[in-house]
């Protein structure tokens, strides 16, 4: 500290701020202007502030209103085929036509989106249900049970999934030919389930392993709180936000990978009405040229479903993005 | 040193607003901030978090983050207004002009680049040299900031170094151009005191010796008085004082300052409590314990009588397995290394050390949350590592409870604060729902915190206020120890006086006794009665609070004591 300036330099003299202006407050003042909102409430509040969210909610809404009253949209029978209309173009009453079977384009559609919707829907709750016990025990506990759990995870999820669930559902069709159509979704489930878990299990072990080192799981741990307490109590919970994003937009791909499935022919069974089915059926159209539009629709239904899933994915990683937890 | 006194300054900065957008609204972060820096001058902004401090600074080299904007005033750089400049013209000042040592020493290198890689990318970005030159300039730099070996560092990856080591390579960078301006934005708030120290002394020679203006942000009043010729206190957004830096040090005028001066633990010497209410407080902690211990002699799951000792280390050691070189082989690693010492009922022991002298590791095993590789820690003379049975082992719990570092860390955040304290309560099956309540509202007013916090969550309070829910959530079960880990280090110095006083009448009014573990000597002054100071998980010295100041007797404790920030700063009084 220099003795040589006793006179500050210009610009440098003491300065105090007029007090009244700058009005002391309390330190450590609790801040009651908006009501107690818990995380949870914070991000769904983030959520309504998002366009992307309304937009793919009312997407998705308008798909599962289809799924569950179908006969609100059309009264026609989509397993009613007159062969002398194969191919007929829109009439009054039938907006998309005819295909070659006969069937009412617009009816199918809509009645194929239950098959559809009902595949995302079941082996997205498979996956996730499979993949956080996996993951949240292989992270939590650690140890031997962590490498054999992440060692199988790593087999199946090396084997891409179309090609695993082909094979897959090639032996069950093998096994039981006559299992109705309940029963044959169940079998599409099954085979994408199958090959679906790791990324969740991967997923989530991440996640479990970054939380259970926080000290709140030690503050736990220290009022004598069980490890499996422990864990469904504060790990599982707080793991479950990026569990959540991928599963929404997983949703949307396991539609997608249903349709794949049944346009090889290998999903389900012909007789069930269903996108993939549909698509597969008029795929015949593009190489003669006649009636593209037959394609079209179910595709379209498909495509649409999807993509509202997968915006609403978006949507709600934004709104839970753990960047803007952190503070 | 010497400041000629017309000239023009560097940086004047006059009445600066800065806001932040928050949808359609300006939310006002700095109002009407001025100040000067004049050559060679170190100035320092001094403020809690939230002051507006270092908005202040990373306005002047247009870092703001995305949503700041600045809404008036005038930024002055050698009498150039750069507050409204073009991108272009502020990103030619960036670096050659106006260096910048960040906060963070973790996260401001990269950590894929070698570190003379990225000093060099410094000098070529500025046009000072290329090439074959650019690799000696780095080598330069290097040492100049105190580097030794600087040839072989600079080809070292960030993760080689210490958190020391890659302050002193953001130094290097920092003043790699040779920039009129420095603006160190809280250099060195997480490095470990010493080293705070060291860093510190070499900046200040380095840019003494260069002539080079620092723009301190700091929010330790010691450090900024020790360091700075000029202070500028920020409160809410607003300059509340300025002026000569002792002036404002030993004659406070304005409340918030005084409040400053009176609350930085660096500053303060005494014992909270009287050395008398000390004795008292012991007293009265051993014949309750005795007078419960008589009550419920009965039990069997209970701990002993009320003896002076309340927890007692002997000879802890812990190794932890290290991966080795080829698969399958394994080092251990000593953390810490025959470690004893007693807590007597009602005092408070501190355990002093820097980052990975192995102190919180002593404190995880008192806790009985990680396990010793030999030694013992008794209860109430009781070894808690012989506790077999559940009952016995819930029973040790209620007697010690934790309070941790971190503040956004220790409360689940999808826990309302009501949960987070019932919690214990919950496991250990007390109370009805009704007396549950009862008992948390009891609680929050303990740790003076309004009963409206109870449907609150974590991330709706400030870090102070989650302390206190946390020192709360500790107290439910009545502990007789409570082990403080850290606990008032992540908060800023006001907050942390605060929770410092509540723990010591805590401690009187419940007759507590502490395990304080800290990196902060002049903490200790403030709580403790014996000190245990550690290095490389060994204890060099251990005595009481008054000795260890007084007369230290390790080289290593003096060190310590040294590096407190501001200690040598006459006050007032």
């Amino acid at each position: 500290m220099p003795e040589s300036y006793k006179l500050p330099p210009p610009g440098q003299e003491r300065f105090l701020a007029p007090i009244d202006e700058t009005p002391l407050e309390e330190t450590g003042t609790l801040d009651t202007s908006s009501p107690p909102e818990s995380q949870w409430k914070e991000a769904w509040k983030d959520l309504r502030r998002n366009w992307l969210f309304w937009v793919s909610a009312a997407m998705i809404l308008l798909v599962l209103v289809v799924v569950i009253a179908p006969g609100l949209f059309t009264d026609l029978d989509p397993n009613r085929a007159d062969l002398s209309k194969s191919l007929d173009p829109s009439s009054s009453g039938h907006i998309a036509g005819y295909d070659k079977q006969g069937y009412d384009v617009f009816a199918r559609m809509i009645y194929g989106a239950r098959a559809s919707v009902l595949v995302g829907l079941l082996t997205t709750i498979l996956v996730v249900v499979l993949g956080i016990a996996t993951g949240a025990v292989a992270g939590f506990y650690g140890g031997w049970l962590d490498s054999l759990i992440s060692r199988v995870a790593d087999v199946f999820f090396a084997i891409p999934l179309l090609l695993g669930a082909l094979v897959m559902l090639s032996v069950i069709n093998n096994r039981f030919p006559d299992r109705g159509e309940f029963g044959a979704i169940i079998a599409v489930v099954t085979a994408l389930g199958l090959f679906g878990w790791p990324q969740i299990t991967r997923i989530a072990r991440g996640q479990v392993l970054q939380v259970k080192n926080m000290e709140f799981i030690d503050a736990a741990r220290a009022i004598g709180a069980t490890k499996r307490s422990n864990l469904l109590r504060h790990v599982i919970p707080n793991s479950l936000p990026p569990v959540i994003v991928t599963a929404t937009v997983s949703l949307g791909i396991y539609i997608v990978a249903e349709a794949t499935l049944s346009f090889l022919g290998i999903g389900l069974p012909f007789g069930v009405v269903s996108w993939g089915n549909d698509i597969s059926a008029a795929q015949n159209q593009i190489r003669s040229g006649q009636r593209i539009g037959v394609l079209f629709w179910p595709a379209g239904a498909l495509a649409f479903t999807a993509l509202g899933f997968i915006l609403l994915g978006d949507a709600v990683s934004d709104a839970l993005n753990p960047k803007r937890r952190s503070e | 040193m010497t400041t000629p006194v017309h000239e023009i300054p560097v940086l004047e900065i006059k009445d600066l607003q800065v806001a932040f957008r928050a949808g359609k609204k300006l939310i006002p972060a700095v109002r009407g901030a001025s100040l000067m820096v004049y050559p060679g001058q170190t100035v320092a902004i001094v403020g809690e978090s939230g002051s507006g401090k270092s908005t202040t600074a990373h306005a002047v080299i247009d870092l703001l983050p995305g949503t700041g904007v600045i809404t008036g005033g005038q930024i002055l750089f050698e009498g150039r207004d750069i507050a409204g400049a073009k991108k272009s013209d502020i990103l030619a000042l960036r670096g050659s002009s106006i260096g910048l040592v960040p906060q963070d020493p973790m996260t401001n290198l990269n950590p894929l680049w070698r570190v003379g890689t990225q000093i060099k990318e410094a000098l070529v970005a500025n046009d000072i040299a290329t090439g074959k030159d650019a690799d000696r300039r780095v080598v330069e730099l290097l040492e100049e900031a105190g580097l030794p070996d600087a040839e072989s560092r600079a080809r070292q990856f960030p993760h080689e170094f210490s958190g020391g080591m890659r302050q002193r390579a953001l130094i290097a960078m920092g003043l790699a151009a040779r920039p009129k301006l420095l603006i160190a934005d809280e250099p060195t708030s997480a490095l470990d005191v010493t080293v705070q120290k060291q860093i510190l002394d070499h900046l200040d020679s380095l840019t003494d010796e260069l002539g080079v203006a620092v723009l301190l942000i700091t929010h330790d009043l010691g450090l900024a008085a020790e360091r700075a010729d000029h202070l500028v206190v920020m409160y809410k957004g607003q300059v509340v004082e300025s002026g000569p830096a002792r002036e404002i040090l030993q004659d406070p005028r304005h409340p918030y300052t005084k409040r400053l001066v009176s609350s930085a633990p660096s500053l303060a010497s005494q014992r909270l409590s009287s050395e008398r209410a000390r004795i008292q407080i012991k007293e009265q902690a051993v014949q309750t314990a005795a007078e419960i211990a008589e009550e419920v002699a009965t039990h069997d799951d209970e701990f002993g009588e009320g003896q002076q000792t309340v927890v007692e280390a002997k000879g802890l050691t812990k190794d932890f397995v290290l991966r080795g070189g080829r698969p399958g082989s394994s080092t251990a690693f000593r953390a810490v290394d025959d470690v004893s010492f007693k807590l007597a009922r009602g005092t408070t022991t501190a355990i002093v050390g820097e980052s990975g002298s192995g102190k919180s590791t002593v404190a995880r095993m008192v806790l009985g949350l990680l396990d010793a590789t030999s030694g013992t820690v008794e209860f109430d003379g009781v070894d808690i590592m012989t506790l077999s049975s559940k009952k016995q082992q819930l029973a040790l719990r209620r007697q010690m409870q934790p309070v941790f570092q971190n503040p956004y860390a220790s409360l689940d955040p999808l826990y309302s604060i009501y949960r987070s304290i019932e919690e214990p309560l919950r496991t250990h099956h007390i109370g009805t729902d009704k007396e549950r309540e009862t008992r948390i509202r009891d609680l929050l007013d303990k740790v003076s915190l309004p009963a409206a916090v109870m449907r609150r969550f974590p991330n709706e309070l400030s870090g102070g206020q989650r302390q206190r829910v946390a020192i709360a959530r500790a107290l439910a079960l009545e502990p007789e120890v409570v082990i403080l880990d850290e606990a008032v280090s992540a908060l800023d110095v006001l907050v942390q006086a605060q929770i410092l006083n509540l723990l010591n009448d805590l401690q009187a009014e419940l007759g507590l006794s502490y395990l304080f573990i800290t990196h902060d000597l002049a903490v200790v002054r403030q709580i403790a009665d014996n000190v245990l100071v550690m290095q490389n998980g060994k204890v060099v010295e251990t005595s009481t609070v008054s000795t260890v100041f007084d007369s230290p007797r390790e080289e290593y404790t003096r060190r310590l004591l040294d590096a407190i920030p501001g200690g040598s700063i006459p006050l007032a009084t």
